[in-house]
């Protein structure tokens, strides 16, 4: 037997390398240093996530596929990885004080958020389902020990086992769906090849409508799309504020980059099959996420909501399925990183030592006694709610166009009422904050130079891309011309 | 083309046929005396000591662990091992990584502590 190595280069996946080594240098000093010696596992973390960031730049531009055609190198890819890398980054900026005060800073932490952010890579630039399916479970596995990094504490053992359980259960349905396409297109599994092998034999329809209906409810989970969002709520609210902040931006993110990547390119001949079950997936998850957001007093729990709710309107630019919905897809997830890790940054400040103060009337008179810090809350939520000229509007902006262009003028309708519904509870907190007295002294806000940072560069940055989107616009508009299709 | 697959469609009624039959006709026709003896646990032949719900100690799964991942490294050197000639030196140097990487996981658990047993 004899076989030839296909040529490949390794620059062409030089973050995925830089960012594998740095875990792994992470974990080896964690196990060599000796015990209760601090170790800037952190500062290790930012600088392997900014060199892996140069990379992408580095690669900016280039076109094509690398290894043996598993790997794209496009620039739709590269936008992800940014996304990635900065959620990835200000998760371990938030992260650092947090974690000190639960005595949990250890280095475990910082390489599975790295590992976590590998797997999403691939996610979002494989080429070919089965590594689209190894990313999805490098990134699940990390984030399944994330959740439950609190031990001792119940609520982070009920969540890490009920993400773990369900996440089984999904990858088994995505699998059993890319199961049913090999089937159907004859023995192939590469994205480019599937739309002509697809097609080539009408007997086979049913089971490329079976495999991209289970691709759906696999995706589906991922992203926390109703009728796949019971787990949402539960595992937020238990996870670790910091990992909560990680899931509900990156995860999402590499979840919505593979989803658009396998439709968009694979699927668009059948694209009447699948339009109409996501837009009913995109009003049903709309509509749970931001009714049940208005009832809840935990603030974790209500973003948790808020999260499906945001599924919702990304789902929308995924029923749009034109190229004006693909770039929206692109900018609402930076928008969504920024202001969501914003939010979240607050939540940890607010809630003091070992999250105290959970609750949303514990946001009360915070306006008084915190001006910046309340300032930067209602920024985010305004923003959240999509308000201008923060991020969040031109996101839903952008959205809602995609969605008018591609003919779905009552999904549209159906997306600005939920946006009305959910500006409710966003600004509920803002009210809370200026307008009620502190019901009683919570005692001091630590203001730790990370977090500061965190809160202050994502407030920074919603802002500046809700005013200058245009370079944005052009970037995302550039990186979706992948798509022969739309 | 869904032609093909009537043998597996067969095969399938074939398999859930005997079972249902075997199952059935056990059921029917066996004899049913039930003594003390027989109805309890089988131990390897030995009468049973205490419940079987054991709370086990945790060591043991990270043990377990610990044989799949060196086990599954194993599984890959044998196909390695049949195309080592041809796959040259830079398969060489490929498996090498591979077992540094689990070597790392090696001195991350023996580092953590993981493999006393006090």
């Amino acid at each position: 037997m004899t076989f030839t190595i296909p040529s490949f280069h390794l620059s062409s996946i030089g973050p995925w390398l830089t960012l594998t080594v740095t875990a792994i240098l992470i974990l080896v000093l964690d196990a060599l240093s000796p015990k209760g010696r601090k170790v800037c596992f952190s500062w290790l973390a930012l600088a392997g996530l900014a060199v892996a960031a140069f990379q992408t730049i580095g690669l900016w531009g280039s076109t094509g596929t690398d290894f043996a055609r598993m790997v794209y190198i496009d620039d739709f890819a590269n936008f992800f990885y940014l996304i990635f890398i900065l959620g990835a980054a200000l998760t371990v900026l938030i992260s650092r004080q947090y974690l000190e005060d639960y005595g949990k800073n250890m280095g475990e932490y910082y390489a599975l958020i790295i590992f976590a952010t590998v797997g999403m890579m691939l996610m979002a630039a494989g080429s070919h389902l089965i590594m689209i399916f190894l990313g999805l479970e490098i990134m699940s596995i990390a984030v399944y020990v994330l959740a439950g990094l609190f031990r001792e504490d119940l609520r982070s053992n009920e969540a890490a086992l009920k993400y773990l359980i369900l996440g089984s259960f999904s990858s088994a349905f995505l699998l059993f769906g890319m199961a049913m396409l090999y089937g159907a297109s004859g023995g192939t599994l590469f994205l480019n090849d599937l739309p002509l092998r697809l097609g080539a034999d009408p007997a086979m329809a049913p089971l490329v409508l079976l495999g991209v209906g289970l691709l759906i409810v696999g995706f589906g989970f991922k992203v926390a799309a109703a009728p796949f969002h019971m787990w949402t709520p539960d595992v937020y609210e238990g996870a670790p504020t910091s990992v909560t902040a990680f899931m509900a931006v990156a995860v999402k993110a590499a979840a919505f980059a593979a989803f658009a990547r396998v439709f968009f390119l694979a699927f668009p001949a059948i694209k009447v099959d699948w339009n109409m079950v996501l837009w009913v997936l995109a009003v049903a998850t709309m509509t749970i996420g931001n009714v049940a957001a208005i009832s809840q007093t935990n603030i974790k729990r209500m973003l948790a909501y808020s999260s499906i709710a945001h599924a919702g309107y990304l789902l929308m630019a995924m029923v749009a399925a034109n190229q004006l919905g693909a770039m929206s897809l692109l900018y609402y997830l930076l928008a969504y990183t920024l202001m969501n890790l914003g939010a979240f940054g607050v939540v940890i400040l607010v809630g003091r030592k070992k999250d105290s103060y959970l609750n949303i009337y514990d946001y009360s008179g915070l306006g008084a006694a915190h001006p910046v810090l309340a300032a930067s809350m209602a920024l985010f939520m305004f923003a959240l709610a999509g308000i201008p000229p923060t991020a969040g509007f031109v996101g839903k902006f952008y959205i809602f166009s995609a969605a008018i262009q591609a003919g779905y003028i009552w999904l549209a309708i159906i997306g600005v009422m939920n946006s009305l519904v959910s500006v409710f509870y966003y600004l509920r907190i803002t009210v809370l904050m200026y307008m009620k007295p502190a019901e009683a002294d919570l005692g001091p806000v630590v203001f730790s130079p990370a977090l500061t940072a965190v809160v202050a560069l994502t407030a920074a940055g919603v802002l500046a891309i809700g005013i200058f989107p245009g370079c944005l616009y052009n970037l995302a508009m550039n990186a979706v011309k992948i798509f022969p299709g739309l | 083309m869904l032609i093909n697959y009537v043998p597996i469609l067969i095969f399938t009624v074939v398999a859930i046929g005997l079972v249902a039959v075997i199952v059935v006709l056990s059921e029917l026709l066996g004899k049913k005396k039930h003594f003390p003896s027989k109805d309890m646990p089988y131990e390897c032949g030995m009468d049973p000591i205490g419940d079987a719900r054991h709370r086990y100690t945790v060591r043991f799964y990270v043990i377990a662990m610990f044989f799949i991942v060196f086990d599954i490294e194993a599984i890959f050197f044998f196909p390695w091992a049949v195309v080592f000639k041809s796959l040259g030196w830079f398969g060489f140097w490929e498996m090498l990584v591979f077992i540094g990487i689990i070597s790392v996981g090696l001195v991350y658990v023996w580092g953590k502590g993981a493999l006393e047993w006090e």
